[in-house]
């Protein structure tokens, strides 16, 4: 009396299915000629333009393919994070170096224009008059600047400073002049190396210690201290690996010889001027967007978590901001895709990011068609991850609601 | 009413075709694209001063811009038929491969990549120069070989910038390159002082010293000429008719030149018994007519825009370079035409 599954009429069943009739009246038949035609119409558009563009390039006897990628590039590149000699290293090795020199300007901006657009947003709705005043002054006039005016307008202020043979000296090791800061940079012994990768592993460890701390804190609802545990996980461990292989700290201060300083790290000026412009002008629409967001909260909510009687900054820690960037994060995938391509206006003030290097190489190789396709689809690729990336953590911070 | 559609369609095609055939005469694509536009279009600098610079009244001035006119003389008989086109260093080859402009006269030096790879052909060398490097005198450098370290400010895109790393690879030194594409920004890092040294073609380097006027002492050329950069007019490949052309006006200002006619006195020599001199001037044989234009393009050449030492006088003389290997084979120099006949 119990063996309810076998009794066939509860079975499931598929519902039966119709035959395609080939008639124009049948949907589903109408359906799949409207899509054969225009698969076929979008291919041989695609088919037309391609073979139309190889006949005329040959025709032009203008060189074709990415072999132009291998040979010898000759072109100087001013900066470059790995090694580099114009006599040896083939245009695909320097354009990479335009990839590496985008990036680092990229993540560097966006790190920067965050922090920089979340202050000035912040601040913006801040109680104290002279502030609001001050952030919102900030914001309306940056915004209406166009990037490549404050490009020109950093650009030119940093060339006011003094030559290296004058440079000003602030601080021991650390020399301005219009040929860039250069600071004293630390000589990387192998056990610095051993000393970042014990951070790391403090760092993964803290995760999992203030995971700990808050399962009893929500099992008991005391929260055991933790700094201990972080003092000696992010503090004593690298400090004792670094002492253990050797203690090395030997810095390399820079030397003026001849026209220019010598060792050291080095910002150039073009990179500086890129950065700040960069960073000023997105971090105007990120304290908007942060502004916004922050905004969109219910006042009930603040008003609800006062009196539960939590302080202040732990209301926006807790209650405003986790429902804030549900609002804030998309419109910041769009700025930070916007810094991204903004900086390829490096080209007019002499940063060799990859459009300028992409742009040379095309002139000296002819290649026209190729060398755009390699521009879209880098720009492409640097589009596609950060959008994802912001995606994913998107969802991740993404409120369940009941 | 589709008789009247068909017929005013097959009418229009005759037209049209005749219209072509009255047009497609001298066998280049291009002579006839100028034929009918009416006016040639030149690619050059436009910021360059003795090659290429708008005057006050914005007419363009300089070498390349007069041996453009010649061009135009030649197919148009009227010098004066031209649209100047600037183009930047890294978008002229593009301009010429895409048919924005029907030439190139804009410093660019003719080299074995450029014919090879990039569809183009070079037709004439109208200046044989040398990249060259312009300090501050206030630096105390003399000479390029103690530029070891040194910022040099370069435009991209050009052999400048190839020849310098070159020449820094042989000597062993080393070198940090400012490359802007915008010419007055580039000047403008130079002059605050950003870079040690600008390079360019020696004698857009001398143009530039000129036209500081009296704060041209303040720079220094140094001496050494680090390449060989002959400069030239740039064509299309695949059109040999306007290549030859082009390379017969040039030609003709040389062999004005050697004959000793002048845009002042060549009406004088309308009665003259040389016979080079009289196929020169269109009396005889038919000059023109072998290259696709009248038999007067070379009259209207000289007549228009001057022989090749008037256009070097004009424009370079002024600036303090002396005419070196730039001068004809029989007085010392490269520039040789083959005879007119």
């Amino acid at each position: 009396m119990s063996e309810s599954a076998a009794d066939p009429r509860y079975a499931p069943v598929a519902p039966p299915k119709k035959a395609v009739k080939l008639s124009w009246s049948d949907p589903v038949f109408r359906g799949i000629v409207w899509q054969v035609v225009i698969i076929g119409a979008v291919i041989g558009i695609v088919w037309y333009l391609a073979s139309n563009t190889a006949s005329n390039l040959a025709s032009r006897h203008i060189a074709t393919g990415f072999d132009f990628l291998s040979r010898v590039a000759g072109i100087p590149i001013g900066e470059h994070p790995i090694a580099y000699e114009p006599s040896v290293n083939s245009f695909g090795r320097a354009l990479w170096i335009g990839v590496l020199n985008t990036l680092q300007v990229s993540v560097i901006g966006i790190i920067l224009a965050t922090l920089l657009g979340t202050m000035i947003g912040i601040a913006r709705l801040s109680r104290n008059w002279l502030l609001a005043r001050l952030a919102m002054t900030y914001v309306e006039v940056i915004r209406d600047i166009p990037l490549l005016l404050h490009l020109f307008f950093w650009y030119g202020i940093v060339q006011t400073l003094p030559a290296p043979r004058m440079a000003l000296h602030p601080m021991p090791g650390v020399f301005l002049s219009n040929r860039g800061i250069r600071f004293a940079e630390l000589v990387w012994e192998p056990a610095h190396t051993g000393a970042l990768l014990a951070l790391l592993v403090g760092i993964v460890l803290m995760v999992f210690v203030s995971q700990r701390a808050t399962k009893m804190q929500e099992g008991t609802g005391l929260r055991p201290a933790i700094w201990p545990a972080g003092l000696g996980a992010l503090v004593a461990l690298p400090l004792a690996v670094w002492a253990i292989m050797g203690a090395p700290f030997e810095w390399e201060t820079p030397v003026l010889r001849g026209f220019n300083f010598q060792g050291g790290g080095t910002f150039s000026p073009e990179f500086g001027a890129l950065l700040i412009g960069l960073v000023i002008y997105t971090a105007g629409y990120i304290a908007e967007i942060v502004r916004s967001g922050i905004q969109a909260v219910p006042h009930g909510q603040v008003e609800a978590a006062g009196a539960l009687g939590l302080r202040p900054a732990l209301v926006l820690r807790k209650i405003v901001l986790p429902q804030a960037l549900r609002v804030i994060i998309p419109p910041m995938t769009s700025q930070f895709l916007n810094l991204t391509k903004n900086s390829s206006l490096a080209v007019a003030i002499g940063f060799q990011d990859f459009v300028s290097i992409a742009n040379t190489t095309l002139n000296q190789t002819g290649q026209a068609i190729e060398v755009i396709a390699l521009i879209m689809l880098v720009y492409l690729s640097i589009s596609l991850s950060i959008s994802l990336f912001m995606n994913w953590y998107n969802k991740r911070i993404a409120l369940v609601e009941r | 009413m589709q008789f009247r559609f068909a017929g005013a369609l097959v009418a229009g095609a005759l037209l049209s075709l005749s219209a072509t055939a009255a047009f497609a005469q001298s066998g280049s694509a291009t002579i006839d694209a100028i034929i009918k536009r009416g006016q040639l279009v030149c690619g050059v600098a436009g910021n360059t001063a003795g090659l290429s610079l708008p005057d006050s009244q914005g007419v363009m001035r300089g070498l390349d811009a007069d041996h453009c006119r010649t061009v135009a003389a030649a197919i148009l008989g009227d010098a004066s038929k031209i649209k100047f086109a600037p183009v930047t260093t890294q978008a002229r080859f593009t301009a010429l491969q895409a048919g924005e402009v029907d030439m190139l006269y804009r410093s660019t030096t003719w080299t074995l990549g450029r014919e090879g790879l990039l569809g183009t052909e070079f037709a004439s060398i109208t200046f044989y120069d040398g990249t060259g490097f312009l300090v501050k005198k206030a630096g105390g450098v003399k000479s390029a070989k103690e530029m070891d370290g040194a910022t040099i400010c370069v435009q991209p895109g050009s052999t400048t910038e190839l020849a310098i790393a070159d020449y820094y690879r042989v000597n062993n030194m080393k070198f940090t390159p400012i490359l802007i594409q915008d010419l007055s920004e580039l000047q403008g890092a130079f002059e605050s002082g950003r870079c040690d040294a600008y390079s360019t073609d020696a004698s857009a380097l001398a143009g530039y010293r000129f036209a500081k006027g009296d704060k041209a002492n303040d720079y220094v050329l140094l001496p050494e000429i680090i390449s060989k950069e002959p400069l030239g007019g740039m064509v299309r490949k695949g059109d040999d008719k306007f290549f030859d052309l082009v390379r017969w006006t040039y030609f003709a200002g040389l062999i004005a030149e050697e004959h000793g006619i002048t845009s002042k006195n060549i009406d004088s020599f309308m009665t003259s018994t040389d016979p080079e001199v009289r196929r020169f001037m269109g009396l005889e044989g038919d000059m023109g007519k072998a290259l696709g234009v009248d038999n007067k393009f070379a009259y209207n050449i000289v007549k228009q825009v001057g022989n090749f030492g008037e256009i070097w006088d004009r424009n370079i003389t002024s600036m303090g370079v002396p005419r070196g290997i730039n001068n004809l084979w029989n007085k010392g120099g490269l520039h040789y035409a083959p005879p007119m006949r």
